[in-house]
């Protein structure tokens, strides 16, 4: 029987190596394009009517919509109108990757510590980059909160450092670690089936109920990444 | 031959810490019980905030996992 792992294997399916760069279009690769054709087609096709009360697809787009722009508001106030279109993208990526992860034979692309990581990376950056623009050297009281005493300082600012500079490992191992543990959870539930032959029915069961519970995950570490987001961009712009 | 064994006791020492995310996650739901008992109209808000500390508590499980992960398979 395979092994529970092995479902994470990339395979390449236009192998192309550009100087000694392996950049073949994986599996991976696949699933991500299938993801955005997946999102736009949702949202345009969902909206193409428009209409004053909306159908069942409308509604289902006004919700997620509404979902992302609450919070956003919520977690940044006024000022985070302008990253809600980066917000909502991110969030509808990751939660249809997460879904379409759990059709069987899909392969999860947010199961690859590298596609996390990156995406994690890339919001790190950004928003240090933000921070750093819009409050100059100021944005460094991030590390010591005025009002703090100053005794405090020598733990108060490495704790608050390494707290910053961790965020795109934990962010990203956050949502890592979930789909793979799931999806290994589920495929050794799976092999119990198997090997149990007429017993198999206890395992089955439960299987039923930790695809339920799967999807759940999926749709909650979704919402956690992009509030970690929200949360961050809201650290850069009002300095706690 | 001793290495395997070192490594397979480490994978299982690295997963302790979940003793501490099963207390961790049934401290949250206790409250969450506790809060929704207490006041049932706060139920919608106080829900999300619950689910939200549930998964980041979670998460700190999947860290230990993961770990083991890497010790029984690199």
């Amino acid at each position: 029987m395979a092994s529970p792992v092995e479902q994470f294997k990339l395979k390449p399916l236009l192998p192309l190596e550009v100087g000694g760069l392996d950049l073949s279009y994986t599996t991976s690769a696949l699933w991500m394009t299938i993801t955005v054709i997946g999102v736009t087609a949702f949202l345009t096709l969902s909206m193409r009517g428009g209409r004053l009360v909306p159908g069942r697809w409308q509604s289902m787009a006004e919700m997620a919509y509404e979902f992302v722009a609450n919070m956003v508001r919520e977690n940044i106030g006024n000022e985070g109108r302008q990253y809600f279109p980066f917000v909502f993208t991110l969030f509808l990526f990751i939660l249809f990757g997460n879904l379409m992860g759990m059709i069987p034979y899909a392969y999860t692309f947010t199961s690859q510590i590298i596609v996390t990581f990156a995406m994690a990376f890339a919001i790190f950056v950004g928003v240090t980059i933000l921070g750093l623009v819009r409050h100059g050297f100021h944005f460094f009281t991030l590390f010591f909160p005025s009002g703090t005493p100053i005794a405090l300082a020598p733990v108060l600012i490495p704790i608050e450092v390494i707290s910053y500079f961790v965020r795109p490992v934990s962010l990203s191992v956050r949502l890592f670690a979930n789909m793979m543990a799931g999806h290994t959870m589920m495929k050794v539930f799976g092999g119990f089936v198997i090997a149990l032959g007429i017993f198999g029915v206890a395992p089955m069961v439960l299987i039923v109920a930790l695809t339920g519970f799967e999807i759940l995950v999926a749709v909650l570490q979704a919402y956690v990444f992009t509030m970690l987001t929200c949360m961050y961009l809201n650290d850069a712009i009002h300095l706690h | 031959m001793e290495l395997d064994a070192a490594k397979m006791i480490g994978a299982g020492l690295a997963v302790i810490a979940l003793a501490g995310v099963g207390v961790g996650i049934g401290n949250i739901f206790s409250s969450l019980v506790s809060s929704i008992a207490r006041n049932p109209a706060a139920r919608g808000e106080v829900f999300g905030i619950g689910i939200l500390g549930f998964a980041l508590t979670e998460a700190i499980a999947l860290f230990a996992l993961l770990i083991s992960f890497l010790i029984l398979f690199t």
